[in-house]
């Protein structure tokens, strides 16, 4: 099916918008990063599946917008000894699709790889992510952005970073 | 930051006498890396004293069955027709096979996918295709293992694999009543175990957990980070000025009595750090369950903070529970208590437990950190020991006879390897 010029503007404000938010991620820009987020933004990587009830069962992360301001804070202490030093990040985001776009939201979904190096070791972690990502003013803002690891079901080394 | 490089583990000196390694206030750090001493380890102590396993309320129906497991081992526990509670080796007696591949479910029978030999859930070998190749076996004999002893106690099943031995009750001993008082924070008198778990896995000993979890000393330093931007309470709990004191049941079985600083507050559920009004049906129900005067007492004073030997951690609102999975390799499996009839108290429990615990939690992601860097030191060399005398001049007995200190003080670690030590030396 062939995208209309509005689509695929569309579809490329959506991917820039998750590049940038991927190197804030990669780089520990953590003030910009929260910047992203609308204010009721929902945060969310799931464990033992993808469609688990969050509210039921827990979850690796399953932050509301207070929570996320408290992750970036705790970050700001300087003593989140899991970051301290930080993790040495990068993450090559791609697959990225529009799954629907109601004109005031979009719904997208992308597979990211993230390579992590961190004291313990190097990590690979890879999962399917989807956005809700709002438009506001001249751009986006995300409401939600679930992140479903591929290998949930298993025992994980700890995931300090901003995944 | 450079690559941190691999430091190879070097065994200790063959066959040390445990005195030689376990001294009143120092052990060696061989006792975290050495693969021999795992190996040890195993036998002398996960594969003989009681572990726990799991709940019953996982298994909640005829049938039901969850994949658990007893140090590196997987064991299946079952819940049979009957309603008996099982704990099987998940190997199928003829090849090795394992014969469940998921994770939880009800099946009355395994079968395994090799040969086709299937299993009733209570381990017994029901039939095997083609028998005639089978004449004159006894299939009585060709069962899927059994860990041997399984009792539970309100709840909480755990299994040994030694046929003779302390029962259950002998084991617990006074971690029996912290048991107690963790179902009284329910109005129904029942924890349950429904929210799944977080797999949390670490590169470190599992004794760096264990010693972790009753160390009253490191959350000032370790969870600064968190105490400084969320208004929990508990930082106080573990300042040097804190009145909760540390102790040891003996056994291995530690806790952080915390009961002081809350009967100190004098406020009903400050030890969940909220207030009753915030929680009106759970705290209605407590009323009409125990009557006022107790209800307000067991809401005082909370629920525990046990470290159970060798790897059951209560810890006031989660558990935990330690799998060693190689000489530096451990998962944490952690979850959210829920009391019976309290769905109020309930979903807060897994809300605050999934903000603290698990990979990304604002507290656990940091104690990994430092069983983490720990378990990279004590592979290097000078000292070679690691200290355990923190509060050493002022421990004493309380009106029970167990041994107490201030609750930063280490008598908890040093209880863990008065066991520890004793398991290691039994014949």
């Amino acid at each position: 099916m062939t995208m209309t010029p509005e689509q695929r503007a569309a579809l490329e404000d959506v991917t820039q918008f998750i590049y940038r938010e991927a190197r804030l991620q990669d780089e520990h820009q953590y003030d910009d990063w929260e910047s992203l987020w609308t204010d009721d933004g929902v945060y969310w990587v799931p464990a033992n599946g993808d469609d688990i009830d969050p509210e039921q069962k827990m979850s690796i992360l399953y932050d509301n917008r207070s929570r996320i301001a408290l992750r970036i804070r705790q970050y700001h202490t300087g003593k989140r000894f899991s970051q301290t030093p930080q993790s040495r990040l990068r993450r090559l985001v791609s697959n990225v699709e529009i799954l629907s776009d109601d004109g005031q939201e979009v719904r997208a979904a992308a597979n990211a790889l993230v390579f992590e190096s961190q004291t313990r070791g190097d990590t690979l972690w890879a999962s399917r992510n989807e956005y809700v990502l709002r438009r506001q003013g001249d751009g986006f803002r995300m409401a939600s952005k679930k992140v479903m690891l591929v290998n949930n079901q298993k025992a994980l080394y700890s995931m300090a970073f901003l995944i | 930051m450079e690559h941190c490089p691999t430091i190879p583990i070097v065994p200790a000196a063959p066959a040390p006498s445990w005195d030689q390694l376990i001294r009143p206030d120092h052990v060696h750090g061989s006792l975290y890396t050495d693969p021999a001493i795992y190996q040890q380890e195993l036998g002398k102590i996960w594969f003989r004293t009681w572990v726990y396993v799991g709940h019953e309320s996982e298994v909640p129906k005829a049938n039901d069955y969850v994949m658990k497991s007893i140090g590196p081992e997987p064991v299946i526990m079952t819940r049979d027709k009957s309603g008996a509670i099982h704990l099987l080796h998940n190997r199928c007696p003829h090849r090795g096979n394992r014969v469940c591949m998921t994770e939880q479910g009800n099946a009355r029978s395994f079968t395994c996918p090799y040969h086709g030999w299937t299993f009733s859930n209570d381990g017994d070998l029901k039939g095997y295709p083609f028998p005639s190749g089978y004449e004159g076996v006894d299939r009585r004999e060709l069962g899927l293992g059994r860990v041997a002893r399984v009792a539970s106690y309100r709840g909480f099943v755990f299994g040994s694999m030694a046929e003779e031995g302390p029962s259950l009750e002998e084991h617990l001993g006074p971690a029996m009543r912290a048991i107690d008082a963790l179902c009284e924070t329910s109005p129904e008198g029942e924890v349950e175990i429904t929210a799944g778990f977080l797999k949390h896995q670490v590169k470190a000993n599992w004794k760096f957990l264990v010693e972790n979890e009753t160390d009253g000393y490191h959350p000032s330093f370790v969870h600064a980070s968190i105490f400084e931007v969320a208004q929990s309470g508990i930082g106080s709990l573990y300042s040097a000025e804190s009145t909760a004191v540390s102790r040891d049941f003996g056994n291995g079985h530690t806790e952080n009595d915390l009961r002081p600083e809350f009967r100190k507050r004098d406020v009903p559920l400050s030890w969940f750090g909220t207030t009753a009004d915030k929680l009106p049906d759970y705290v209605g129900k407590m009323n009409a369950a125990y009557g006022e005067e107790k209800a307000r007492t067991i809401m005082i004073d909370g629920t525990p903070h046990i470290m159970i030997f060798p790897n059951l951690f209560i810890a006031e609102i989660q558990i935990f529970v330690i799998q060693p999975l190689s000489v530096n390799e451990t998962v944490q499996h952690v979850t959210a208590l829920q009391f019976k009839g309290a769905p109020d108290l309930n979903r807060r429990m897994r809300q605050q437990t999934m903000g603290s615990v698990g990979p990304a939690g604002f507290l656990l992601a940091d104690d990994a950190e430092m069983y983490e860097r720990t378990q990279m030191g004590v592979q290097m060399r000078n000292p070679e020991w690691l200290y355990l005398g923190r509060g050493k001049h002022r421990e004493h007995r309380d009106e029970d006879g167990f041994l107490i200190g201030d609750n930063t003080d280490e008598v908890p670690s040093r209880g863990i390897w008065r066991h520890y030590k004793s398991m290691m030396e039994a014949a």
